[in-house]
């Protein structure tokens, strides 16, 4: 007779077995406790690191915002946007603004242990000159003429004034002379070092005990990689990560109670990006028609529960120096207006248009959806079409083939050309193929300028520009989220696209 | 010997042509480069990584390079993070085939005795339940269950840690748990299909005239099942087997997304959105060569336990 | 008609898969004339609700009602899959008939390349190459319609060689009849009871590899609406008390795969 028990139970049973295994210890709470008592974290992050660890190799905003825990300049942003000296103690600037004296901090240690010199200094400026990925940065420092060592001081003269000069020096990192393994094994001198990679799953930084100033207050960071979206939220309910950046509003509700949600804003310029090369968006009036057609507080309300900054044109708000608040309502909602328009530029019926956006963001996707609806409302027929991220840099960014895309533009420096200089019409990164001759006047006038009011005035009269020609229906600085374990506390947002886990403790 | 040069013959013409299909299909969307430096790169930079990297040559030549080194076994270094292949892949091969066999295991260990118990059963009520139930266990994706089971035992019952996949050198133990879940989602739909196929062919067997014979001799159906029906039943579930086995492994690529657990599926995917060509053909590669073996091995097996062939 | 169907096919799989499939064409059907809602409307005030009178299936993050989301989801997914096996199936034929058929080099040489890509997981390969492709219907027809090629192309190629060899045949062609008459009008017919299941389980893959393409995202593109894109999507709001959505859409994606699964199962019996 007990031979027959029903293979079903018997397998029931097994499953139940199995199962209760698991039971006995619940693995939650221990692995966060452990990592509380090892006073380290494991921080989320969406992508992997671009492919060189490097200082003058840092492609992608993800990168740099990781990196900017172990590597330095001469100045370093705060979280005000203001730079305070670093790896220099002080600087001094000639009366014509073409020659800078930089005072080097003494005593400043590498991850590796050698003590920075002015020859490193030289060296770096150099090496970031020849061969740094940012195009903008090589740009200006093709404008350094003259790099010496002075009495252990680094003395840098420029071909033209540029009083933004500081905002570069703080994004050229200080390498150590003729290291040659930054790529992999990067070496600066910022408060955390770098330790290991492990391709598309961790990278891991450790606090540096030689730092020259206050030192981090976590012994080890972890970041772990998470190839998309849904894993990484999967890993903060599952309480796996102590920390996550750049999330949405709806990745953060009903967020269980181990953790506490700080708002801050994303520093991107998110628009409705539009091709002036492509009929009908060449018309100002079309573009205008769009500008009207979107509803920017319907857009947030749908996609962020109406978290977010409204922007108008390619300053974001906590750039307060440039910010000019009034472009935000220069084009209020108004369909009945934006008929108007299409109809006078010939086009009553509305059009076609297709809207490009990199599916991995998905941010940028939601709010490509609802504008779509919008503007399906004014009778132009949109549609998005997703495209993996390599395909939307070649082919939109870089090869001018879309009509339309939803992205953020973030600034590599907290320099106002870092979000203006793109619409010059000389720019290679003028993706809208946007032609002013005067907007081209205001930024050459701003990058002469030694007078800083003037060039706050030009730079904003550009932004104008920007705003007055309809260039594209720009939507929002993205409300940002962050996740970060209830103990844990001292995260501080930035004007910039960094994370800074210094002064992070629990 | 013929039958193994004939399948040599097969897997090679395999290799050639998928590799060829993935480098072609590459070609249609452009190459990584954009993606190594970013959008504030010069074009001049984008430029010299293209002709660093060799992809500025057309496409037969990149192939046929690629081909060379394929054949004198070198798979080539990763055009994202410059470092050899083979590296990348080793020990997320190991995870994959890891939870592939966890799999195929427990599909082995719950549809064995189902199947057996439905044929012997057959007609009763336990049988018909199974039978309906099989068939709508079928019908569930894996990747439905996969979702299913990390609600149910990782949200709801808190059994394992979404996201939480631990290698298997920092501890075995947490490794195979974490693998658990996994393995069933692709194991319950598989189960039901291969429970099926082993009842539907014992009932065959058991038709048949040798078995008729055991029952005049006195045997009653549960020994005359047990003596003989059952163990040729397995024969022609074995080829069903391997291409269990064979589909698993791509069953385990949408798997490892959902549990994002580091295996070679994930690295598929992720090298798929970076172009990075030599990895993705590795990848096919090995996975060809996986699926062929596991037919070969099937076939192989096949012949041993065929009775015809013993005598 | 159904009772004579039935008499045909009288086992309760054909039944069972006949009705299920039955239904939810219908009901497609019905959500190509008419939805709840407008299944692309959003409305912040409505925004992830659970089920409720108003919203059968409750709504998602963009306040869309996930019912009317899930018929035209459903519509989209059949629509795909009817044209995936549209074309593997006829290609799969043409290419099945004409080899088995003639024979000689031509048959060895695809036959050495079906052999070839049946060797490697379909589903695999479809998703390799619209992971490089991108997203987007037609794309996923096109792919689909390719790697199920082969298949079909086996089953038809065995069944021509074997009946070509049978009297009839050899009569008709002695009786002058046209060879593409013969292989459409003489041998095709017949070849049905084998085609027939395959169709069906062809419906069954479809589905099944529409689904996993789309929520791996690699599927149909942001704009359009599928089930696998639903049940990916859906994900998110598992873990934050909104579990409905996905079980409904999952629901849908079984409910379809069951009805053509057991229809083919059904279909097969007959021999």
């Amino acid at each position: 007779m007990k031979k027959r028990i029903p293979a079903l139970l018997l397998a029931a049973l097994m499953l139940l077995t199995l199962t209760a295994c698991g039971g006995n210890k619940p693995k939650t709470p221990t692995a966060a406790d452990k990592r509380k008592e090892a006073n380290e974290i494991y921080v989320g992050i969406a992508q992997d690191l671009s492919s060189s660890l490097g200082p003058y190799q840092l492609a992608t905003a993800g990168t740099r915002e990781v990196m900017f825990n172990v590597f330095e300049g001469l100045y370093k942003v705060d979280p005000t946007g203001d730079f305070k000296p670093a790896l220099a103690t002080d600087y001094t600037v000639s009366d014509d603004g073409l020659t800078y004296t930089f005072t080097l901090r003494e005593g400043v240690k590498f991850h590796n242990g050698a003590v920075m010199t002015a020859q490193d200094v030289i060296y770096s400026y150099q090496t970031c000159a020849s061969s740094s990925v940012d195009s903008s940065i090589k740009k200006i420092l093709e404008n350094v003429t003259d790099l010496k060592e002075d009495n252990g001081k680094v003395v840098m003269t420029l071909a033209q004034p540029n009083s933004d000069f500081l905002a570069y020096v703080g994004s050229v990192y200080i390498s150590p002379a003729a290291y040659t393994d930054q790529d992999t094994q990067p070496v600066g001198t910022g408060p955390f070092r770098f330790v290991s990679r492990t391709v598309q799953d961790s990278v891991v930084i450790a606090r540096f005990d030689d730092y020259w100033g206050e030192k981090a207050k976590l012994n080890q960071i972890t970041f772990k990689i998470f190839e998309n979206a849904t894993a990484l939220v999967t890993a903060l309910d599952a309480g796996s990560v102590d920390l996550v950046a750049h999330l949405s509003i709806s990745q953060v509700n009903n967020l269980s109670k181990d953790y506490q949600v700080l708002e801050g804003s994303m520093n991107l310029v998110q628009a409705l990006y539009l091709n002036h090369e492509y009929k009908p968006l060449d018309d100002i009036r079309v573009r205008r028609a769009l500008c009207y057609a979107v509803n920017v507080d319907d857009m947030l309300k749908l996609t962020a529960e109406g978290h977010g900054h409204k922007l108008g044109s390619s300053i974001y708000p906590s750039f307060k120096k440039y910010f000019d608040e009034s472009l935000i309502d220069a084009y209020p909602y108004d369909a009945a207006k934006a008929k108007d328009l299409l109809a006078q530029a010939g086009d009553p019926d509305g059009f076609d248009l297709v809207i490009t956006v990199p599916g991995n963001y998905t941010p940028h996707v939601d709010t490509a959806m609802v504008l779509a609806e919008q503007l399906k409302a004014v009778g132009i027929n949109a549609t998005v079409q997703e495209v993996e991220w390599n395909t939307w840099l070649t082919d939109v960014y870089q090869g001018h083939k879309f009509q339309a895309t939803v992205c953020g533009f973030d600034a590599s420096t907290l320099t106002a050309n870092a979000l203006l200089g793109r619409y010059e019409s000389t720019s290679a990164k003028n993706m809208c193929s946007y032609k002013s001759t005067q907007f081209d006047a205001f930024l050459q006038e701003a990058a002469a300028t030694t007078d800083d009011a003037r060039r706050t005035e030009l730079y904003k009269a550009a932004a104008k520009c920007l705003s007055d020609d309809a260039a594209n229906v720009y939507l929002q600085d993205l409300a940002e989220f962050v996740a970060i374990r209830s103990t844990l506390k001292g995260y501080e947002f930035y004007p910039l696209y960094v994370m800074d886990l210094s002064k992070v403790t629990y | 010997m013929n039958f193994v040069l004939k399948k040599l013959g097969t897997l090679l013409l395999t290799l050639l042509i998928l590799s060829f299909v993935a480098y072609a299909a590459f070609e249609m969307v452009g190459d990584p480069v954009n993606l190594i430096l970013g959008t504030n790169a010069s074009p001049e930079d984008v430029q010299a990584l293209r002709e660093s990297l060799g992809l500025d040559k057309p496409l037969l030549v990149r192939y046929l390079r690629w081909l060379t080194g394929f054949i004198s076994g070198d798979l080539g270094d990763s055009y994202i993070y410059r470092i050899p292949v083979s590296g990348m892949i080793g020990e997320k091969l190991g995870v994959t085939v890891v939870l592939t066999l966890m799999g195929f295991a427990l599909t082995l260990l719950f549809s064995i005795p189902l199947g057996v118990y439905g044929a012997r059963r057959e007609g009763s009520w336990a049988d018909r339940l199974l039978t309906v139930t099989n068939q709508i266990v079928m019908a569930v994706p894996a990747f439905f269950v996969a979702i299913l089971l990390m609600v149910l035992f990782g949200v709801v019952l808190r059994l394992f840690t979404p996201g939480s996949f631990v290698p298997f050198e920092d501890s075995p133990g947490a490794f195979l748990l974490y693998m658990i879940f996994p393995a069933l989602s692709i194991a319950i739909p598989r189960t039901a299909m291969t429970a099926k196929m082993l009842r539907s062919s014992i009932l065959g067997e058991m038709q048949q005239d040798y078995v008729r014979t055991a029952y005049s001799r006195g045997h009653n159906r549960q020994s005359a099942l047990k003596a003989h029906a059952f163990k040729n039943a397995l024969l022609p579930i074995i080829s069903f087997l391997a291409s269990t086995m064979a589909e698993m492994l791509a069953g385990c690529i949408v798997i490892e997304q959902i549990f994002s657990i580091p295996g070679i599926g994930r690295l598929l995917m992720v090298s798929i959105s970076n172009r990075d060509i030599p990895v993705v053909e590795a990848i096919v590669m090995i996975l060809a060569v996986w699926v062929m073996l596991v037919h070969f091995l099937g076939e192989v097996v096949g012949e041993m336990l065929d009775p015809r062939r013993r005598a | 008609m159904i009772r004579k169907l039935f008499a045909k096919h009288d086992n309760w799989f054909f039944k069972a898969g006949f009705f299920i499939t039955a239904f939810m064409v219908l009901l497609v059907l019905i959500g190509q004339i008419w939805t709840p809602y407008d299944p692309a409307a959003m409305d912040a005030a409505a925004k992830a609700q659970g089920p409720s009178l108003a919203h059968l299936m409750g709504t998602d993050y963009f306040g869309r009602d996930i019912f009317s989301r899930v018929l035209e989801g459903a519509g989209a997914t059949l629509v795909i899959a009817f044209f995936v096996v549209l074309l593997g199936a006829g290609l799969g034929t043409l290419v099945g008939a004409l080899t088995g058929y003639f024979g000689g080099v031509v048959d060895e040489v695809l036959m050495r390349i079906c052999d070839a890509l049946t060797a490697f997981p379909s589903v695999l390969l479809a998703l390799i190459i619209l992971a490089v492709l991108g997203p987007g219907r037609l794309n996923v027809i096109g792919v689909l319609a390719l790697v199920f090629i082969p298949s079909f192309a086996r089953i038809v190629r065995t069944e021509y060689a074997r009946i070509k060899k049978l009297n009839y045949v050899s009569l008709a062609k002695l009786q002058g009849i046209s060879t593409p008459r013969i292989l459409l009008k003489h041998i095709l017919p017949n070849i049905m009871p084998v085609l027939l299941p395959a169709v069906s389980i062809g419906f069954n893959n479809a589905v099944l590899a529409e689904a996993s393409m789309s929520f791996l995202g690699v599927g149909v593109s942001a704009s359009e609406v599928s089930l696998g894109r639903m049940l990916s999507d859906s994900q998110n709001y598992i873990l934050r008390g909104l579990p409905w959505y996905a079980i409904f859409v999952g629901l849908t994606i079984v409910l379809l795969i069951l009805g053509f699964s057991l229809l083919g199962e059904g279909l097969r019996r007959e021999d």
